[in-house]
């Protein structure tokens, strides 16, 4: 009951924020759309859809991290967690209530980044499932690094750590826009060991069907997840608490 | 009965004693001020009672519920509202309240009744957002009332408001007196005297004077309630 009410207004606090619409929904379908029309008017294959929009579908994920960061952190930094600390609600009820209502928000994403790359030409599949599935493990860890950033920040600061650098981190490491093995190296070897491509990686497997692959990337983002969801849980409790 | 007990109540940063064995029992039913100039401990010594803050040493016992052992059943009898106005801004006030009764396990009866009883339903449909101050600080009370709470924490409940805002929500907290147990903080001395069944005057951390006041103005030899806050306060704080 306390997490449903409380997951209820993280939701609608959401829904009603132009900016998360915008950037939620419309931006990754404008890149999209833009990729498109620059694929179409060059004669090298460099933002084929079937490598692209999976790829997309993951960086509009990132937007998790802002939402869900810059909602406890505003709860944070005003009165309004300490009212609510002061009730019977655990520190479970306050993550699942900040993590639940960013679920639905992923899928919707997700539907909308790969339905407008259908309606450019992707041919429909059933595989498409699968890449939303393949997803779901990189929409919890950028959920959890939005809490993690929230715990520690305020909401300029998380405005800053997860609306531009997160982004750019996830889209340079995550090989959306290009073919990490054409950097190579060092830049390579770090970027395999960062969970971005990896959710990238999975959701094009996923996409062409090659199971094989799956499960390695999926464990990769999920490990990492988990990681990063203990650390602000953890630094959550820790802070809901002054001791 | 005392809804309130604090025993020994203590707070220590880094060796620095911000309050220091704070003893006091409040009785179900009263509106308890708790006066003090900044720094006085009056905020920490709620934050402690609120179970937002872990004492260094002692208890406070909330209808006989220990903020140190028992904060979870301790936090279903109370409710704080704090000193900034703690609302969800996005969110409709009859939201907000259902927020709340939904966190408490509250029905919507009780979110009905609440909100007619501090003069809200006009405003139900509105973002809490978009209200003035005096509403938005009405709405943060309310929030708290609607989890029926047995004791009531309000930080500066007017605080920044004008005098007219200011004197519709005394005529709200003192509705309250009598069926809900209050502590209450300000720097409004008129506030406390006007609303205050007895009054708590802390300085450097410990409780200076306690009582009604009539009895601190006596107990301070002076006419003014203001010139007694400022003979006990003071002068404790010189020795």
């Amino acid at each position: 009951m306390r997490v449903k009410a409380f997951a209820k207004r993280n939701l609608k606090e959401m829904l009603r924020d132009p900016l998360t619409m915008f950037f939620g929904l419309g931006f990754p379908m404008v890149l999209l759309l833009l990729m498109n029309v620059i694929q179409r008017n060059v004669p090298v294959h460099i933002f084929e859809l079937n490598t692209l929009a999976p790829g997309i579908a993951l960086f509009g994920l990132t937007f998790l991290a802002l939402f869900s960061g810059l909602l406890l952190a505003r709860d944070r930094t005003s009165a309004f967690l300490s009212r609510l600390a002061a009730s019977p609600m655990t520190a479970a009820d306050f993550l699942l209530g900040y993590l639940l209502p960013m679920l639905p928000v992923a899928v919707g994403q997700t539907a909308v980044c790969l339905g407008a790359a259908v309606a450019l030409g992707l041919p429909l599949s059933w595989n498409l499932l699968a890449v939303a599935a393949s997803l779901l493990p990189s929409a919890l860890l950028f959920v959890a690094l939005g809490l993690l950033c929230g715990t520690l920040f305020n909401d300029k600061q998380v405005g800053g750590m997860c609306g531009a650098i997160l982004t750019n981190v996830t889209a340079w490491l995550a090989g959306i826009w290009f073919d990490l093995s054409l950097v190579g190296g060092p830049f390579r070897t770090v970027a395999y060991m960062l969970p971005f491509v990896h959710g990238a990686d999975g959701a094009k497997a996923a996409l062409a069907g090659e199971w094989a692959v799956l499960p390695e990337h999926l464990m990769w983002v999920s490990a990492w997840a988990a990681a990063v969801m203990v650390l602000a849980v953890w630094l959550f409790r820790r802070r809901l608490v002054e001791r | 009965m005392n809804a309130i007990e604090i025993l020994g109540l203590t707070k220590e940063y880094r060796g620095r004693r911000v309050v220091d064995a704070l003893e006091l029992s409040v009785p179900a039913g009263e509106l308890f001020a708790l006066l003090g100039v900044n720094g006085a401990g009056k905020s920490t010594t709620i934050k402690m009672l609120s179970c937002l803050v872990v004492p260094t040493e002692g208890d406070g016992l909330l209808m006989g519920r220990s903020i140190r052992t028992d904060s979870r059943r301790a936090k279903e009898v109370l409710a704080v509202s704090p000193q900034e106005t703690a609302i969800a801004s996005s969110l409709t006030v009859r939201e907000n309240m259902e927020l709340m009764a939904g966190i408490y396990g509250r029905s919507k009866g009780q979110v009905d009744q609440v909100t007619a009883q501090l003069g809200l339903k006009q405003w139900a449909k509105q973002r809490a957002k978009t209200l003035s101050g005096g509403w938005q600080r009405r709405l943060s009370i309310a929030m708290a009332l609607v989890s029926q709470p047995e004791v009531l924490f309000l930080d500066e409940p007017t605080l920044g408001l004008d005098v007219l805002a200011r004197r519709e929500l005394w005529g709200v907290i003192r509705e309250l007196k009598g069926h809900t147990t209050i502590i209450l903080t300000t720097h409004y001395l008129e506030e406390a005297e006007s609303l205050a069944d007895r009054v708590g005057i802390m300085n450097q951390g410990r409780l200076r004077a306690v009582g009604t006041p009539e009895e601190l103005k006596t107990l301070a030899g002076c006419v003014s309630f203001e010139d007694a806050f400022v003979a006990l306060a003071g002068e404790e704080a010189a020795s």
